[in-house]
């Protein structure tokens, strides 16, 4: 996102978090939980983008980790404890298996990785069903309490819309810091080229668990907020076509860019709405205009705006050259 | 003078082919060692059987004294060996001067104090002196991708420095580099072994690069070692001719 000044940047921000808090305020209910929604995915996508984005380990295990969030937030919050509890057992819960999800890894790449996360999706979405003592099985968990933050009570969309905005703002803040540090460099070297990475003393193995068991993480935390949201869940959301449609909103959305999810999240959950005018077709356009953008643009949306900016960047170095190319003609 | 690196019987077969066939060397402190021998001779994958990437199937490897064989490259790098690779490995994306950073982050603090830590992990300075130190300057915030082959050499080269090893194993680090960046390249190469006392193991099929580069020349054949000893009597070593140099 270079090649835009500053001040214009930071301006560009503040005018969509504005947008976000007040605009909402006069949306009715279901606008307000599709808004709702969107911030959820976000969080989910954010983590799913740190493990395949920016380390470059491919996982179709993410849905599963919004469902052990989700779950655990369902559960815990039923038998009377309070949301934040949940949402910290949600994220220990997640960052472990995550972490072991890793080990994989070490050992396995690409679609074969995505094989074994594609298992492991499955056996976490046969939990939640058959393990009705714990889960309620098909017939899930109902009455799931929204938290009273403090002393607020957020029973109603508005307020628990901004209980997912603000979770959203924290998850961001972090995820940001966390890429611009050197663990960040460390990821993307993985990515890019792990055996020039390992003779540069970059521990090749802890950052690879690092990155599963982050990335789950925050799949956990998306899980948390989003059990509260529905206050109903069962199994099927939580199948395998959820870690799809992560997926999909990472590599739409930019993979390794910071701001890929919020785009991906934002198509993924809002596309589908806007397209509703077209009803029984809705879904053909759908996938038609995901094929016409990766067709387009491998890369995802901000793929087209940063090659925009690197060939601008490069006719302006070019230009530069040129200039001094000249100059230097004129002194001879 | 003491021996920085002793390389005792390290043999490496692949199925029936011995790559490396019982080679035993030392490294002597200060000292930059040449490797040279035909394509496939197993310079290369001596080095990885060295550095960790392989595991040897026999021999071992010392590293001040201490048995370092079997340790993963990246546990070897922070015990303070560096390496080059034969083909370019920069990061593309990334600018010069990020290049240089990951290439010192991890020898900074540790995992938690770099992830709460300064973004540079406290290395741009350091960083802007390698870049000085190759002459780099006005390429520093330009990505590695965008430079030219000569120059993302030495950024390649620069960035096995970053770290302060006390030992630096290049691989080819002349092959397809113009003879003018060639002279810049020695000269560095030759003011960091002085001034930080690092020791070097250079592969190099450039002879000339490699006979007034080196202390001493290692030559090896079909997976053992041919001669060693100072450039100008490996130069006239039969046997070496016959192998290697050609008459």
């Amino acid at each position: 996102m270079s090649g835009f000044a500053k001040p214009l940047k930071i301006a560009l921000g503040l005018a969509v978090i504005a947008a976000l808090i007040i605009v909402p305020m006069n949306f009715n209910r279901y606008g307000l939980f599709i808004l709702s929604q969107w911030a959820v995915m976000s969080i989910a996508a954010m983590g799913l983008n740190l493990t395949l984005g920016y380390a470059g380990q491919v996982s179709l295990a993410q849905g599963a980790f919004v469902g052990i969030g989700a779950y655990a937030a369902a559960i815990m919050t039923t038998h009377g404890w309070p949301l934040p509890a949940a949402i910290l057992v949600a994220i220990v819960l997640s960052f472990a298996i995550g972490w072991v999800l890793g080990y994989p890894a070490l050992r396995v790449q690409h679609h074969y990785l995505a094989f074994v996360t594609l298992a492991f999706s499955t056996l976490a979405f046969l939990l939640f069903r058959n393990e009705s003592w714990l889960t309620g099985g098909i017939y899930g968990i109902s009455n799931i309490p929204r938290p009273h933050i403090f002393g607020i009570a957020t029973n109603k969309p508005l307020p628990f819309y901004y209980v997912c905005l603000g979770s959203l703002a924290i998850v961001s803040l972090a995820v940001w810091w966390l890429i611009r540090s050197p663990w960040g460099r460390a990821f993307m070297a993985l990515r890019e080229n792990p055996l020039r990475a390992q003779s540069l003393g970059i521990d090749t193995r802890r950052y690879t668990l690092m990155a599963f068991a982050i990335g789950s993480a925050l799949g956990g935390v998306a899980g948390a907020l989003y059990a509260p949201l529905t206050q109903y869940i069962d199994p099927v959301p939580f199948n395998l076509s959820l870690s799809l449609d992560l997926l999909l909103m990472v590599i739409v959305g930019g993979a390794g860019f910071y701001f890929g999810p919020f785009l991906g999240a934002m198509i993924a959950v809002l596309l589908p709405e806007w397209l509703r005018f077209a009803e029984g077709y809705y879904l053909m356009l759908y996938a038609v205009a995901v094929m016409l953008l990766l067709i387009w643009s491998p890369t995802g949306i901000l793929g087209i705006l940063d090659r925009y900016l690197a060939e601008r960047r490069t006719k302006a170095a070019s230009a530069l050259r040129a200039v001094a190319k000249s100059r230097l003609e004129t002194v001879q | 003078m003491s021996a920085v690196l002793e390389v005792t019987d390290i043999k490496k077969s692949f199925g029936g082919i011995h790559a490396v066939n019982g080679v035993s060397f030392d490294v002597r402190e200060g000292e930059i060692l040449g490797l040279i021998g035909p394509n496939g001779c197993g310079k290369s994958t001596l080095f990885n059987c060295i550095l960790g990437q392989l595991t040897p199937t026999g021999g071992e490897v010392k590293l001040d004294g201490q048995v370092v064989t079997g340790l993963r490259p990246s546990e070897l790098n922070k015990l303070g060996v560096s390496r080059t690779f034969q083909l370019l490995q920069v990061f593309p994306k990334l600018s010069v001067r990020e290049n240089l950073i990951l290439a010192g982050q991890e020898h900074q603090g540790n995992m938690a104090s770099r992830l709460v830590g300064r973004s540079d992990a406290g290395l741009t300075e350091a960083a802007n002196q390698m870049i000085g130190f190759f002459k780099l300057d006005h390429l520093a915030d330009e990505p590695a991708g965008g430079l030219s082959y000569g120059q993302q050499k030495l950024l390649d080269a620069a960035m096995a420095f970053m770290g302060g090893p006390r030992l630096v194993l290049l691989d080819e680090p002349a092959g397809g580099v113009n003879p003018s960046m060639l002279a810049d390249l020695k000269e560095r190469l030759v003011a960091i072994n002085r001034e930080k006392n690092a020791t070097f193991v250079v592969i190099e099929h450039n002879m000339e690069f490699v006979m007034s580069l080196c202390s001493r020349v290692m030559v090896m054949a079909e997976g053992k070692v041919l001669a060693m000893g100072r450039p100008d009597e490996v130069r006239k070593n039969p046997a070496v001719i016959e192998a290697y140099l050609g008459h």
